[in-house]
């Protein structure tokens, strides 16, 4: 099968890759960028473990062909941090231990951070319906809901 | 080297705060590297051919087509894992679960594997594998299994434990008992009785994580294996015999874990990627996709249970007895007698039985699950207990604290308990708010106790001093959950040092003598008194550097505070010298600065926890909501209070899900209708409230902190805390777990017909 080159933006940087036509984007950021932040959790959209954002809009790449980020923005876990400056989301991920085995961890940053920047100040229930779609078998969620709300708190002083 | 591993009192430094974990950045930062995240140069990628079948016997697997496949590297049968075993029942079992030998025995077993040089070329290769199966009856059911006229899955297997060996092979492998005293006397002297018969389907760990390792054979016998795994060492164990490698010449390197929680304590896959890489003479990648895991790895058994207690007016329980069969998917197991063993660990009886049952069915092998065996065991019992107390008028913590085991009670498995936190999470839970908060309409709340043993084992580990003052740890023990901080914190407050000082790390096989793997919570109890251990006799090195750089004779020189401090008043002049002082100089007073630890951590403290909880039912649709829920348990010592609060949560959102919604479905055809986390559904955010913690300190007499487990006792309330919060919302027992909507509209209807 012939590859197809795509030219598109990732955390910013321009990037050129060739893939084939039914590759995932969470394959082509795996295993042809090394972009392995993204995890593969069910690879069928169900465990939100590969979440990015593109365009602005969360996705799951796993659900995304890597031919369709042409021309487009896509956002990772590993630009969520500016230089040595952490994320405040990330920040409070470690303050509230909002992760065990951390698998799940970076699918869960990109979606809070998808949320919060819809509703910068969500109660519990917008914060739990939030991130319905991201799977968490360690926590109870109940430190990751606690670690987005502290965040919030101090993305809106910021 | 004379460690001494009893309690004593200490006041804590640095244990019992809550710095950020070491492994940290890397998992916000998207840098950690789980098993899926690593790569060699030449790799190829592997994939598994599986049965769709539940029962068959594999006549002929013909691969030569796929071997004709341009990019295809090798295709592998059975053949290519000979039986190394050698009469070794257990190690046998596990290469049948591996890759299928003769016959397929459950949706998903194993039976081919091909090596490719991309993942497309490989699914195509394995649609050119052609078996031919003679499919057989089946049986899925624990139940069904046991019966005489069941399909039989193994016809070498007569069970054992009965008086006399048996003259028909059976699917029932083995029969365990446990108890003391009589219990039909006991019987004989209640007021009330209960009996009840329960079921729980089978459910699965649910790791986010699927399955995931690297294997590189070299021609010489060497060779490497990076894999997400519990137990590192004994995946070379078990690796290396299968292979017919040496242990030594098989490097593992556990991965980042994404979760395990027991799944990935058995081999699954890994010798099937090491036998792909032998015959291709490339590394090999594998990475089971999530039908895979739901089929071919993990889950706990089902079970059916018959229970019966009796108590009189009083509330004192005369009699206790269990009668439990657990399924073992096709390969015997001892996941009946564990339950029967746990079953009434909490109380004080003077007449207990408990009877358990090993049933083979056509699923996957049952692995370990956070706390094996006990959930179904205390799901039982504890609604055993929930409807005497009703019966007797009694209120439900009052009976069991009326009955709880205590300091010198010979439990029901048999050991007399030492000091131990069941009666305290008891008063604890009576006391807590949570118990006296009102209830609205279709709510209802429960409670229930959950016991679990803790695990010890071998264990090594070393502390390295580097020439700046900085501490390496190296343990054997995987980090599933935080416990490179608590060990960093141990090795702190050890050292009398700063945590910031010292960074823990987990050693692959080669660079650490053997450790049992993380289960049965030993990671921090175990790593924890090995760190200890090591740091004592680092500290030994470090007072006689300093002797040394004082010349004045060891016995002079004392440890405090990450001090050496020389005693007594001829000393007056000699100021105190830091570990990074001493660090310095070690290269002209004897070289590197290290303290080693190998030792069996014995005297695990076993662990007890009361959860209460309030649930809503809907009774129009079945449909239940978690209000509110509370989790008592003692930890002996919290050494990182922050983590041990996550593993009390994690375990309970577990339960939960286990106790409404999670099962594994089987078809008619024996096949798993949901493995997918569509399907198979566990708890997201929005469907659960936030978990309330109380963390009790009773400390374990055989940890020089008290430190007990923590992991794992977690899981054992929620189905018993749950459906008593159910019954008790609805008025009517439920004795089927899941209960999910179907389940409870059929209890809310029986009920009414009467």
């Amino acid at each position: 099968m012939a590859g197809v080159a795509v030219s598109t933006t990732i955390n910013g940087d321009a990037v050129e890759y060739l893939c084939q036509p039914d590759e995932t984007l969470l394959d082509v950021l795996r295993d042809r960028l090394g972009l392995t932040g993204a995890k593969e959790g069910c690879g069928t959209g169900d465990c939100g473990a590969c979440s990015v954002i593109v365009d602005g809009r969360l996705v799951c790449s796993c659900l995304v062909l890597g031919a369709e980020a042409e021309g487009r923005k896509v956002e990772t876990i590993e630009g969520m941090a500016h230089g040595d400056q952490l994320h405040p989301l990330q920040q409070k991920f470690l303050e509230h231990a909002a992760l065990q085995c951390g698998i799940c961890t970076p699918g869960f940053l990109i979606a809070a951070k998808d949320l919060l920047a819809k509703n910068p100040s969500p109660t519990e229930e917008e914060i739990r319906f939030g991130l319905a779609g991201n799977l968490c078998r360690c926590t109870g969620y109940d430190k990751i809901v606690r670690a987005v709300q502290d965040a919030a708190e101090v993305m809106k002083g910021a | 080297m004379n460690f001494d591993p009893r309690y004593s009192g200490r006041n804590f430094s640095s244990v019992g705060t809550r710095p950020i974990r070491p492994d940290g950045i890397d998992k916000v930062t998207g840098r950690a590297r789980y098993g899926a995240d690593f790569n060699m140069a030449g790799q190829l990628v592997g994939r598994i051919l599986r049965s769709p079948h539940a029962h068959a016997v594999i006549k002929k697997i013909d691969t030569s087509k796929a071997e004709k496949l341009a990019g295809v590297k090798a295709v592998i049968t059975a053949k290519d894992l000979p039986d190394l075993t050698d009469g070794d029942a257990a190690m046998y079992d596990i290469l049948d679960n591996s890759m299928a030998r003769k016959k397929a025995l459950y949706d998903g077993h194993a039976v081919a594997a091909v090596a490719a040089i991309d993942a497309r070329i490989a699914r195509q290769a394995l649609k050119l594998i052609e078996v031919d199966y003679e499919v057989l009856p089946h049986v899925t059911d624990v139940d069904e299994a046991a019966h005489h006229h069941a399909p039989l899955i193994n016809d070498q297997i007569f069970t054992e434990g009965l008086e006399e060996k048996p003259a028909k092979p059976s699917n029932v492998t083995k029969r365990t008992q446990f108890g003391h005293g009589d219990v039909h006397k006991g019987f004989a002297q209640a007021d009330f009785i209960v009996e009840r018969s329960f079921k729980t389907e089978q459910t699965h760990q649910g790791y986010i994580e699927p399955h995931a390792c690297v294997a590189s054979v070299n021609p010489d016998g060497t060779a490497d294996l990076w894999v997400c795994t519990q137990g590192h060492f004994v995946y070379r164990q078990h690796c290396a015999q299968l292979l017919g490698l040496e242990a030594s010449k098989l490097r593992v390197t556990s991965s980042e874990i994404g979760g395990g929680f027991g799944g990935k304590t058995h081999v699954w896959a890994e010798p099937v990627a090491l036998a792909l890489s032998r015959k291709a003479g490339r590394p090999v990648k594998l990475v089971m996709t999530r039908d895979e895991v739901f089929r071919a790895s993990g889950p706990t058994s089902a079970t059916s249970i018959d229970v019966k207690i009796g108590a009189k007016k009083d509330g004192t329980i005369t009699a206790a007895e269990a009668t439990l069969r657990y399924s073992c998917g096709p390969y015997p197991g001892s996941w009946a007698e564990i339950g029967a063993m746990t079953a009434f660990a909490c109380y004080k009886l003077e007449n207990v039985k408990t009877v358990g049952y090993e049933v083979l069915v056509n699923r996957p092998k049952t692995a370990a699950y956070r706390a094996p065996s006990a959930p179904m065991a205390a799901f039982a019992v504890e609604s055993a207990v929930d409807e005497l107390a009703h019966e007797l008028g009694m209120n439900a913590v009052d009976f069991r604290i009326k009955n709880a085991a205590q300091e010198g009670t010979r439990a029901s498995y048999g050991p007399v308990y030492g000091p131990i936190g069941i009666g305290p999470t008891l008063e604890a839970a009576k006391n807590h708010p949570h118990m006296k908060a009102p209830l609205k309409m279709n709510q209802g709340r429960g409670m229930a106790c959950g016991f679990w043993f803790n695990f010890g084992g071998q264990t090594c580990t070393d502390l390295n001093i580097g020439m700046d003052g900085s501490v390496s740890l190296a343990v054997g023990t995987v980090d599933v959950g935080g416990s490179r901080a608590s060990l960093s914190l141990v090795a702190a407050e050890e050292l009398g040092i700063d945590y910031s000082q010292v960074k823990a790390i987990v050693a692959d096989t080669s660079s650490l003598g053997y450790n049992d793997m993380t289960d049965g919570s030993r990671g921090t109890f175990s790593s924890s008194m090995a760190t200890i251990s090591a740091a004592r006799n680092a500290i030994k090195v470090l007072r006689d550097r300093a002797a040394q750089m004082w010349d004045i004779p060891v016995d002079d020189v004392t440890w405090e505070k990450g001090h050496a401090i020389a005693k007594g008043e001829k000393y007056g002049n000699l100021s105190p010298l830091s570990l990074k002082d001493i660090a310095a100089k070690s290269g002209t007073t004897g070289g590197p600065i290290a303290g080693h630890s190998e030792l069996v951590a014995d005297g695990a403290g076993v662990s007890f926890a009361t959860h209460i909880c309030d649930i809503e039912v809907d009774p129009e649709t079945g449909a239940t909501r978690v209000i509110r829920y509370t989790v008592v348990q003692d930890a002996g010592k919290a050494v990182h209070p922050t983590y041990v609060e996550g593993q009390y949560q994690g375990g309970a959102a577990q339960g939960i899900g286990w106790a409404l919604n999670e099962e594994y479905i089987y078809g008619k055809d024996g096949r798993l209708q949901n493995p997918g986390f569509l399907d198979y559904r566990i708890p997201v955010c929005s469907d659960l409230p936030m978990i309330d913690t109380q963390i009790l300190e009773i400390p374990n007499p055989n940890h020089p902190y008290g430190v007990r487990g923590v992991g794992e006792t977690s899981i054992v309330p929620p189905l018993a805390a749950i459906a008593n919060a159910v019954s008790n919302a609805v008025g009517v027992r439920m004795t089927h777990i899941p209960m999910s909507p179907p389940r409870i509209l059929a209890a809310l209807d029986a009920e009414r017909e009467g």
